[in-house]
């Protein structure tokens, strides 16, 4: 049996959803006009006014906002309410390092952990549920999101944050956990790690969310196979609110868009023209109900297809794909953010040359980042102690820069090939897409 | 009183090693010694060889990274115990050794060390205290040509 948190919502009909959207995009339109003056003067540049917006019809009249529109505003431009009024910030890699902070009022708390609720239930959640939350916690969304997610169903939530697998595993067989949130990639991991200690029978576990990275269907039958579960899909960006902006129901067919929120739109990257339903492009959204970052008419990146077929489960929002690839290079490497301009960046502030190549690989289900960099007369020793230092501060800066481990390998100078144009910087061995 | 060492970068993969020595063998170059610090991922080759300075140029043409070192060259008796003699020497006067190597001519019982340490002028000043002088580039070349 199919269960939802906010039925009356979820399933709501089309002209309800739609009047929902009119409604709320009028006001959203006019509050970000009187509150945020950085969109307000894009929307001046373009020639729009609020009163031009009388329906989701003018969406398209709206200017854009992209990544590079949040660095130019960061940190407080894109704000759409007074500081004293916003109770959390969340934080995510930006293209060069300067990271994109999002702010939430306690209202945005609330629908965001709405949010999430719905994707916990589409899980096959309830009240009865021991929910283990092994996202990260603090700047990154997915630890928060799927915590509030789950207090909204009345779970038991154990908050386990990443990493520790061991007492990840432990507090799964004694605490009886059945709904596991955590990355795909980690999920794979634990689930071997699991099997090899002969724990199969020990664990609860039911149902999976996992998001913030692409996964394949191979991998998805591999988990639910070797944990013996169904595991459902979740799709969200700390610029829209974080996890829960979709979710995965019963059919895991597509990713039901919480209309009710969030006006998703496809376009074409290159033009900015706005396809029809079903075209592969650029996928949009426009924030209806936030209040601390309401960002209208935001490029993802994301490249996916939105599907309006009646679904098996009930429910009446619209499907978007699994993301089939980016419209940048952004790459998502365990879970995290990652942008060949902040590996540069680092590259750079360090004295090595701008030729570098990043390889991205999935060894065991689990991500590997490498940093290959040629090597320079600068950089040189003839003492393997010297070299293997600067490369150790490498690595660090890296870390810090990126919030993961990059593995750097010093290669011979100019075998990083040179194109006429724009370098093959990265080399993304996984075929996630 | 100090010998040039070429020290080279070489990625560690098959047949690496092979294209550099091909680009000596085509310069005609000789290799009087020859040692290696090995990583995963790359090694440093360390070369002593007559013309360093040219060698070096035809090197870096060739796309390579290298450097040139000043290491000290000592000509020890080719027996046991004379290695431990010159080190402990060195260790009892505080020199550290970065890396070091061997290697012979054809002067029947001598063979020859490469050190490669932090401090070369106090090195040098403890070796020729203790009767050692280490040797120069004309010391090496000569060993080659004396008994030809």
């Amino acid at each position: 049996m199919e269960r939802y948190y906010q039925p009356e919502i979820e399933c709501a009909s089309r002209e309800q959803i739609l009047a929902w959207q009119n409604e709320r995009l009028v006001k959203q339109v006019r509050h970000v006009y009187d509150h945020v003056p950085y969109y307000r003067k894009k929307m001046e540049e373009k020639g729009v006014t609020p009163d031009d917006i009388r329906s989701v019809e003018d969406l398209s009249k709206l200017p854009f906002l992209t990544k590079a529109d949040l660095r130019d505003a960061y940190p407080y431009g894109l704000c759409g309410m007074p500081l004293s009024q916003c109770v959390r910030i969340q934080s995510t890699s930006g293209t060069t390092g300067r990271r994109v902070v999002a702010f939430y009022t306690q209202h945005d708390i609330d629908l965001w952990d709405e949010c999430c609720a719905r994707a916990i239930m589409a899980a096959g959640g309830t009240n009865e549920d021991v929910v283990q939350v092994s996202y990260g916690y603090g700047l990154f969304t997915g630890g928060p999101g799927l915590n509030g997610g789950s207090h909204k169903v009345g779970c038991l939530t154990l908050p386990m944050s990443s990493g520790n697998t061991e007492r990840q595993i432990q507090f799964m067989c004694d605490l009886g956990a059945t709904i596991i949130c955590c990355t795909p990639s980690y999920a794979a991991y634990l689930a071997e790690s699991i099997n090899e200690q002969g724990l199969r029978d020990k664990i609860h576990l039911k149902a999976g969310i996992f998001g913030a990275e692409a996964w394949t269907q191979e991998m998805r039958r591999d988990i639910e196979k070797a944990l013996g579960i169904k595991a459902y899909d979740i799709y969200g960006l700390t610029e829209i609110s974080g996890p829960g902006v979709a979710f995965e129901c019963s059919a895991q067919t597509g990713m039901h868009i919480n209309e009710d929120h969030f006006i998703a739109e496809i376009i074409d990257p290159d033009t900015g023209e706005v396809l029809p339903d079903g075209s592969k492009g650029e996928l949009v959204f426009t924030c209806l109900t936030k209040e601390a970052f309401p960002l209208l008419r935001y490029r993802t990146r994301d490249i996916c297809v939105l599907t309006r077929e009646k679904c098996s489960c009930g429910r009446t929002h619209v499907k978007m794909s699994k993301p089939m690839g980016r419209s940048d290079d952004m790459l998502i490497v365990k879970g995290v953010n990652v942008f060949p301009s902040q590996i540069e960046t680092v590259l750079l502030n360090k004295g090595y040359a701008a030729n570098y190549q990043i390889i991205v690989d999935r060894v065991n289900n689990s991500d590997r980042l490498e940093v290959q960099v040629e090597m320079t007369p600068e950089m040189f020793s003839d003492t393997v102690t010297h070299i293997t230092a600067k490369e150790r501060e490498l690595v660090d800066a890296l870390k810090a820069m990126l919030g993961i481990y990059a593995k750097v390998t010093l290669v011979a100078p100019k075998s990083i090939a040179r194109s006429e144009g724009k370098a093959v910087r990265i080399i993304d061995k996984r075929k996630l897409y | 009183m100090t010998v040039k060492q070429i020290s080279v970068f070489i990625e560690n993969k098959p047949g690496r090693l092979a294209e550099f020595t091909k680009i000596l063998s085509r310069n005609d170059i000789d290799m009087r010694a020859l040692s290696i610090a090995e990583t995963p991922e790359f090694g440093i080759l360390r070369i002593i060889v007559d013309d360093p300075f040219n060698a070096a140029r035809i090197i870096k043409d060739a796309g390579y990274v290298c450097s040139i070192t000043p290491v000290l060259a000592v000509a020890i008796a080719d027996e046991p115990g004379s290695l431990f003699r010159i080190l402990t020497i060195l260790g009892d006067a505080g020199v550290n050794l970065e890396y070091t190597y061997a290697f012979t001519a054809r002067k029947r019982d001598v063979a020859y060390m490469i050190f490669r340490v932090e401090d070369n002028d106090k090195a040098i000043e403890v070796l020729t205290k203790n009767g050692i002088r280490p040797l120069c580039r004309s010391d090496l070349n000569r060993m080659y040509h004396e008994e030809d």
